[in-house]
């Protein structure tokens, strides 16, 4: 079987968030960048997972500037056997990003597109819905587990009050989330070797952005919480009268 | 290109070349991988364990080593005929720097990777490493080094533990005690030293399980409460022959070998403990509110970040540096036919002054880091709730353990006496041309970026020269017994070689971001430079005041002033500069 892991990489979670040009650009100046959670912690573990059982090749895509080459050289040292860098600006709309995935995914015969549920960034969880719909493929959303056996995927979801169950026969697109797999650190040899697997830069193929961001707003800070526990109901009904002053 | 390389302790009388001058800026890309890794490691699987592995859960401990076995990072400097990963210098010092915030467990993996892993790799036959090296790479193993004895720390070779020959031969039958012995509560491997037929002194590989081999109480520390540390007792131990290391009579090759390489991983440990604490004091200054604004806007405040930013920040570079004159001495040696293992412990040796200047920055630049942390935090600092109250504890005994800072000092200046003396460093003219220099006027104008820094530390070193050189003259073979003269000799090669250090990376700097790219980085050798030629001057002038008379101490006090010359600086807004820019990033 052939994996195609999507890797996108997200501001670090302690990062300070601010825009710029306008508010229309997200201000990367000093910010570290990572690779987005879901996609290393789920969507790739459970690739390399399954390849492990039943062989096969887990690659690892992203879409966005040649530095992202680092995002991707840190996904083969946990694992991955290639990678693939489509090269273009920074990546922000996703239709323009799973458009050239698609592509790509099509004409090298992969079996599985996977990604994260979401980027922890943006948070559009629109990705992995439009590859399925430009490769013609099932698509399956917030998966928590994925067995395979043979041609069949047995895929886990939840929903509101319970979980879903699916077999799905044949290729298909999965976003992955909390449950598919445990987080895998790298480890040193995986750093050392991750230098003399492939990684291909290709040009970007179909370039049509669709969608522009005309503004990002922030919300405003959250006033001051104050947390209570259930035995203190009295400091509760005090701080209500005495400090918000509401009762 | 054709670089010079300094030889260990010529930083003092030398200028380094530049292109062979390492900055932590120039660490490639892969090492930074393994740096994020590491520190991905610690704050994912060890950080949340401190509390229970201050409390005692030595099993966690010996879990999470197996864990970091498992990661390579046991095994990372072994070489690979027995499954180690042979990485290079730096890769070693990212390593340390990453595993310096794991607190009590830092202790552990350094002591087990360090002074226990490492005899056997330099000392040991290849039977020895074949048996013991994978295991320890692993995890499977976990070693711990037993020098120390009740009567003997610092004065190692007075070890009072024998070995005698059992009457078959096939035996060493040990007896003796060691003392704060890192690790012991679950070593499998044990390296003790003793005395072959009473004063040869030697080491010894001695397998847990023994007979006669037992273990006394854990010892109620002051921090680092979490490393296990006991004591070892051999009574009529058996020891196999072939357990013997290296050779008789010279375990003190042993012992001191690896803890050149110990000292100079200490002080990185070091110096990544004090860049994580830091952080915890520089965003708990922007959160804490007295006054209606955030206590990182005092001045108080904001010098305190400054002070310890601009310490952490001339460690690294002294650090990076002594990384860079280590690994390009193993190129070298290696390039002509040298292997590998033998060229690391070689130049380690060559570096060993080096080593021990920086095992006191490293632990005294955490020590003060600690200690303003506290005290950022206020009365929360005092707390356990606090990160900082754990640094606090766990810093102090960075001053006391692979060598004390005293028996650091005193190696730093003696080691380069012995070389002087031994003819492998020329210490005698430049010190007679700094002597000529105390009647020369210099009218010599400064010019160029950094003229009046680079003047500067020339000149520290003319001080040092001068000092060295009359006291040296004073005292002829009395000079060991002047200790005091000797710390603040040492104090004075300390701000030297960390000064120029940062003097070199700002060059580096400046050359690859231009002079306003390097504008803080300057701003920190400025103040780093105004700070320590006033120490050097008082330094200088009571080692002069307590080893000159009549007309060559007016004299030498009057050079001593000319030498300690540096810009007037505005001190105040040039640290607030600096803080600022930590303030902002919230880190260092
Ligand atoms: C937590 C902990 C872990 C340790 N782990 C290990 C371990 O794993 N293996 C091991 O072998 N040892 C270990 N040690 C021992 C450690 O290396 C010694 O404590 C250290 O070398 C100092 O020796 P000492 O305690 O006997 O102090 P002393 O030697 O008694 O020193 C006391 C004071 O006198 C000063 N002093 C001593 N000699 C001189 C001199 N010639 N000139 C000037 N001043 C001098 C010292 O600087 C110090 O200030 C550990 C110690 C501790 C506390």
């Amino acid at each position: 079987m052939k994996y195609l892991v999507c890797i996108s990489k997200v501001p670090d979670t302690t990062a300070k968030i601010s825009f710029k040009n306008e508010d229309k650009e997200f201000n990367s100046d000093g910010v570290t960048f990572i690779m987005n959670p879901t996609d290393e912690w789920y969507a790739l573990v459970r690739a390399l997972e399954l390849k492990e059982a039943s062989g096969g090749q887990v690659t690892v895509i992203n879409v966005g500037p040649k530095d992202n080459e680092k995002f991707l050289r840190s996904a083969i040292a946990i694992g991955a056997d290639d990678a693939v860098l489509i090269e273009a600006n920074e990546e922000t709309e996703s239709y323009y990003i799973a458009k050239n995935i698609a592509k790509y995914a099509q004409e090298n015969g992969y079996n599985f597109v996977i990604t994260g549920k979401e980027t922890i960034s943006f948070n559009s969880f629109s990705l992995g819905g439009m590859i399925a719909e430009f490769m013609d493929l099932p698509f399956i959303n917030q998966a928590t587990q994925w067995m395979l056996n043979g041609e069949v995927s047995t895929i886990y979801k939840e929903i509101e009050g319970g979980e879903e169950v699916l077999e799905v026969t044949g290729n298909c697109v999965i976003s992955a989330q909390k449950g598919m797999a445990e987080q895998r650190l790298a480890n040193m040899k995986g750093i050392m070797m991750a230098k003399t697997k492939p990684l291909a830069i290709i040009p970007i193929a179909l370039g049509e952005e669709k969608v522009q961001v005309s503004q990002y707003q922030v919300t405003p800070p959250r006033g001051n919480c104050k947390m209570f526990t259930l035995d203190q109901i009295d400091e509760l009904v005090q701080a209500l009268q005495s400090e918000a002053k509401v009762i | 290109m054709k670089t010079k390389t300094l030889k260990g302790g010529a930083f003092i009388i030398e200028d380094q070349d530049l292109n062979s001058f390492y900055a932590p800026e120039m660490l490639s890309e892969e090492v930074q991988q393994f740096s994020e890794m590491i520190s991905d490691f610690v704050e994912k699987k060890v950080k949340p364990n401190f509390d229970k592995i201050d409390k005692g859960a030595h099993d966690l401990v010996v879990s999470l080593l197996k864990e970091a076995g498992e990661l390579g990072i046991l095994s990372a400097s072994l070489p690979e005929e027995y499954q180690g990963l042979n990485v290079d210098f730096h890769t070693e010092s990212i390593i340390s720097e990453q595993v310096g915030k794991a607190h009590s467990f830092s202790v552990a993996l350094a002591a087990h990777t360090g002074i226990g892993t490492l005899p056997i790799l330099y000392f040991g036959n290849s039977e020895q490493k074949s048996k013991y090296l994978p295991g320890l790479g692993s995890g499977a193993l976990l070693a711990s080094y037993c020098l120390t004895e009740p009567g003997s720390g610092s004065d190692a070779l007075g070890a009072k533990t024998k070995a005698v020959l059992s009457e078959d031969g096939k035996h060493y039958i040990l007896n003796g005690q060691k003392m704060w012995i890192t690790n012991a509560g679950f070593a499998d491997v044990f390296i003790v030293f003793a005395q072959v037929d009473g004063d040869k002194f030697t080491g010894f590989i001695v397998e847990k399980g023994s007979e006669g081999l037992t273990l006394g109480a854990e010892e109620e520390k002051m921090g680092i409460k979490g490393s296990s540390t006991r004591m070892v007792f051999l009574e009529n131990v058996k020891v196999p022959v072939e357990n013997l290391l290296g050779e008789i009579g010279k375990g003190h090759k042993i012992a001191f070998n690896v803890l050149n390489i110990g000292r100079y991983k200490l002080c990185v440990m070091a110096m990544g403990g004090a860049k994580e604490t830091f952080n915890h004091a520089v965003r708990y200054a922007n959160e804490r509110i007295q006054f209606k604004i955030p206590i990182a806007k005092f001045g108080a405040i904001r010098e305190k970040i400054a002070d310890m930013a601009i310490s952490i920040y001339a460690t690294e570079s002294a650090t990076y540096r002594t990384s860079g004159l280590i690994e390009n001495q193993i190129q070298e040696l290696t390039s002509n036919g040298m292997d590998k293992t033998s060229a690391k412990l070689e130049a380690a040796e060559e570096y060993s002054i080096e080593c021990a200047l920086l095992k006191v920055i490293g632990s005294e630049t955490l020590d003060l880091v600690v200690d303003e942390s506290v005290q950022i935090y206020g009365g929360m600092g005092f707390s356990e709730e606090s990160p900082v109250a754990r640094a606090y504890r766990d810093s102090r005994i960075n001053r006391i353990f692979e060598g004390t800072n005293e028996i650091n000092r005193l190696l730093g200046v003696g080691t380069l006496a012995k070389r002087a003396m031994k003819g492998e460093l020329d210490l005698q003219s430049p010190i007679k041309a700094a002597m000529g220099d105390l009647m020369n006027m210099d009218f010599s104008e400064v010019s160029g970026d950094l003229g009046a820094e680079k003047k500067s530390i020339a000149n520290a070193k003319k001080a040092f020269l001068i000092i060295a050189g009359g006291a040296i003259q004073k005292f002829g073979l009395e000079f060991e017994r002047q200790q005091e003269i000797i710390m603040k000799l040492s104090d004075i090669m300390i701000d030297i070689f960390a000064a120029e250090s940062i003097l070199m990376r700002v060059e580096k700097k400046i050359q690859t971001s231009g002079l306003e790219g390097a504008a803080h980085d300057i701003n920190i050798l400025k103040v780093f430079l105004y700070e320590a030629m006033d120490r050097i001057y008082m330094k200088g002038k009571q080692a002069i005041h307590s080893s000159q008379e009549g007309d060559q101490m007016t004299m030498m006090l009057m050079g001593l002033k000319r030498f300690t010359k540096y810009e007037s600086i505005n001190v105040v807004e040039t640290k607030r500069a600096i803080a600022k820019i930590y303030i902002e990033k919230q880190a260092y």
